[in-house]
């Protein structure tokens, strides 16, 4: 059956009140973002739904980008038909030969914006439910719980009928709850640490830290790769590199080993702090659980969140491991994130770490060091770039290798 | 010259070799080698791996690259023999197998496994019946193969799965090497099978080159041991331009492949209709559902089948006796024996394997060249 267009429902906005409108507008540029292959497609948001005509497009792909996007409670696909009752009739019937199967029960769910039709919700679903009845003798009606629920809807240019509804993203959409860093290091648990960010509608900015040659090119393209993947939630997302390097080397020489890694996740959230603010965001997150390796204990936590009073937002603080990888598969970040680069943070992880640091010697160690100097050189060689929905990193040669193939 | 040895091998495609080149010149790089040069040939054998497992429906990690169909039979029935010979040494195969699979059960039974190979009726197919009879509490494997390589009987692929469905703990082995590319799928792709043996050369793609499918969460011994190419099942540098050149070959073969199996299907009828025609002549492979497109196999009474094929050499025809891979030593042909065809016909056999580039004039020909070698010989009768 050809598809005229597809329905959206918006999820938790119905009840914010008066920031309706600008939700409305931040879901709609998102989806725009996420669609932006499917130039012929027309949407429409409406007050209580969006309404995306495929103006001939096929509607799997785009149901597949949908089903992402924060923000949306459920979609359906549906088909115009003319207002005609007998094509009404005719199409809910082909509709049904699609997707009933013996022993299946139906209902009819009438919905009239137009109030001017000549049958009101009543008669359309008793007609309408006659209709199937004669066409399907013996399928069982069901009102509660039916199989098939074949949904009218009666507007003025036309009748929408729909059976298929998919269940979206939920959550709200992304960039209504305001502005935030996320650390993103390339391992299992930032991406998805930024996922349940982006879940809640904030708009997330990724701050990476690289620290060439000890760390490669490669690392920071699946950094970047990876941000691609979030885009799938709900558009374009802003992608920070900071060099790391000279801190890492200057750490390394003037700090006793047991307090590398402290205090280099101290200079991180300091510069992941100084960005914010120059970004206007509000908060930082990151992907630490507690308890999962040497700089995640509550010790340590407390002697690194020492630089700073912005809050700092743990989405997996408390989730296993098993429940992280779980997630990280759901959004696709897995495969890429176990893909063996290097790391900032594991290249100068010393053998030891203290797993309970304390924040006095903390402070003492790092005294020793230029740290305004040091935070301005790695400010002054940030790099900012927007990756897109759909940006490749990790593939730069795929065209070539696809015309050999 | 015409080229009716398609089942021996096949002569690479012009394209596929340019893509061999481009690979070899432009993504040498050790595929896993950490530098761009290596990520770059990464990438190369990720993409073919992904583009032969959309073609063939599969999933890309159930797709293992191997170097020819002799390497998949070995490593699948020798690698599950390994890796199951704690719950069981019994193995269940035909008479009428590839030499890689039944030298390789017999390998087995020298190392203690019990091999059990199924009979074959008249016209060459095995039957589930028998292999069910066969099933016992200590078999591990069964392998079949899904076309024969001598006469092209289709087996019944469908039958012993659904035999097997009751048998969840036995692997299911699939030699499908001349099966692929012959519009087949839905003859011998079935959810029940564990693992198919695909080999390069029988499709355009260079030589050396094959891949087996394995199915999800199924287990093989590596015979292998090394570096840990192929998820550590299957070590050794991998060969990226044959690879590479293996997935256009597929692309270009699932390209239009009922209409090209069709064309070869016309070909085949045309000559067993011709075949039935002449005295003295028998013929094997019947034209019908249970036989491959591709495959002709008929005996000239009295005439060895070695003699025939140096006659149609000598018009620059290529042909060959049963299988190529052992008609050097003089044997007579596996298949025909099992079917209990007479010896003395069994050694005449011949084999036609037609593929996409064969023409209509070319079997007119041919049949011409038939007819007059047939004559010929009539004088031995």
């Amino acid at each position: 059956m050809e598809y005229t267009e597809i329905m959206v429902r918006y999820g938790e906005l119905s009840t914010k009140g008066k920031n309706r409108k600008s939700f409305i507008d931040r879901l709609h540029g998102n989806v725009a973002k996420v669609l932006k292959d499917y130039p012929d497609l027309r949407m429409q948001p409406h007050r209580d739904r969006l309404h995306i005509n495929l103006n001939g497009v096929d509607a799997k792909p785009v149901m597949e980008k949908l089903k992402n996007v924060f923000g949306i409670q459920t979609f359906s696909l549906s088909v115009k038909v003319s207002r005609d009752f007998e094509d009404v009739k005719k199409k809910a019937i082909e509709m049904m030969h699609e997707a009933y199967k013996p022993g299946m029960s139906f209902k009819v769910g009438t919905k009239r914006s137009d109030h001017t039709y000549e049958l009101d919700t009543n008669q359309v679903n008793l007609q309408l439910g006659d209709a199937i009845c004669d066409a399907f003798p013996g399928i069982d009606v069901e009102m509660k719980k039916p199989d098939i629920k074949i949904s009218v809807e009666v507007r003025q240019d036309g009748i929408y009928l729909s059976y298929l509804t998919v269940k979206g993203a939920g959550g709200l959409p992304v960039g209504t709850a305001g502005k935030a860093m996320l650390m993103l290091s390339g391992g299992i648990d930032s991406p998805v640490a930024g996922y349940l960010a982006m879940k809640r509608g904030v708009d997330i900015e990724m701050v990476h830290f690289f620290s060439p040659p000890y760390t490669s090119e490669q690392a920071l393209n699946k950094a970047k790769e990876l941000t691609s993947k979030l885009t799938a939630f709900g558009g374009n997302i802003k992608f920070i590199e900071v060099p790391f390097a000279e801190i890492q080397e200057t750490i390394k020489a003037g700090v006793p080993e047991g307090y590398l890694m402290t205090i280099q996740r101290r200079f991180m959230l300091r510069l992941t702090d100084m960005i914010r603010e120059k970004e206007n965001g509000l908060a930082i997150f990151n992907g630490e659980a507690v308890g999962q390796v040497a700089s995640q204990t509550l010790e340590s936590m407390a002697a690194i969140n020492d630089v700073t009073t912005t809050p700092i937002l743990r989405p997996v603080a408390t989730m296993d491991k098993t429940e992280i990888i779980r997630l990280a598969e759901n959004i696709d970040t897995f495969n890429l994130s176990i893909q063996p680069f290097e790391d900032c943070c594991t290249v100068f992880a010393p053998p030891s770490p203290k797993t309970r640091p304390s924040i006095e010697k903390t402070r003492k160690f790092e005294s020793s060091l230029d740290i305004d100097g040091l935070l301005q050189r790695a400010m002054d060689g940030i790099k900012i770039t927007t990756i897109e929905h759909g940006d490749k990193f990790m593939e730069n040669d795929q065209e070539n290798i696809n015309s050999l193939l | 010259m015409i080229y009716f040895d398609n089942s021996a091998t096949t002569k690479v495609n012009d394209s596929v070799l340019k893509t061999y080149n481009a690979a070899s010149e432009e993504y040498f790089g050790n595929p896993s080698s950490l530098h761009k040069l290596g990520l770059k040939a990464y990438e190369l054998l990720e993409t073919s791996r992904k583009q032969i497992a959309n073609l063939m429906g599969f999933k890309q990690d159930e797709v293992v690259f191997t170097s020819g169909g002799t390497e998949g039979n070995n490593w699948i029935i020798k690698g599950t023999a390994f890796k199951k010979r704690e719950f069981g040494k019994h193995i269940i195969t035909t008479e009428i197998e590839h030499p890689s699979v039944l030298n390789t059960m017999h390998q087995l039974e020298q190392l203690g496994f019990e091999v059990t190979y199924l009979p074959v009726d008249k016209t060459g197919h095995i039957s589930a019946d028998d292999l069910k009879k066969a099933i016992r509490d200590d078999t591990i494997l069964v392998s079949t193969m899904a076309v024969n390589n001598e006469i092209g009987a289709i087996q019944p692929i469908h039958e012993i799965a659904n035999v097997l469905k009751d048998y969840p703990s036995i692997s299911y082995h699939v030699d499908s090497v001349q099966a692929i590319g012959k519009n087949l799928q839905n003859k011998f792709m079935d959810p029940r099978v564990d693992y198919y043996t695909f080999s390069g050369h029988k499709f355009h793609a260079p030589r050396g080159i094959g891949f087996i499918y394995m199915k999800e969460g199924k287990q093989l011994e590596p015979l292998m041991a090394g570096g840990g190419q192929e998820s550590n099942l299957r070590s050794g540098t991998e060969n990226t331009p044959a690879i590479a050149g293996m997935a256009k070959a597929i692309r270009l073969l699932k390209d239009k492949e009922a209409q090209k199996a069709d064309e070869m299907e016309q070909l085949k009828e045309k000559l067993v209709n011709h075949l039935k025609t002449l005295d003295n002549v028998h013929v094997f492979s019947e034209i019908g559902a249970n036989f491959a497109p591709h495959i002709i196999c008929f005996t000239i009474d009295g005439v060895r089948g070695e003699t025939i094929v140096h006659t149609f050499e000598e018009r620059d025809i290529y042909i060959s006796t049963t299988s190529a891979c052992s008609s050097k030593k003089g044997l007579e042909s596996g298949t025909l024996k099992a079917m209990n065809v007479q010896e003395k016909v069994a050694t005449s056999a011949v084999r036609v394997s037609l593929d996409e580039n064969n023409t209509e004039a070319e079997m007119d020909e041919f049949i011409k060249n038939l007819d007059e070698i047939h004559d010929h010989f009539q004088i031995l009768n």
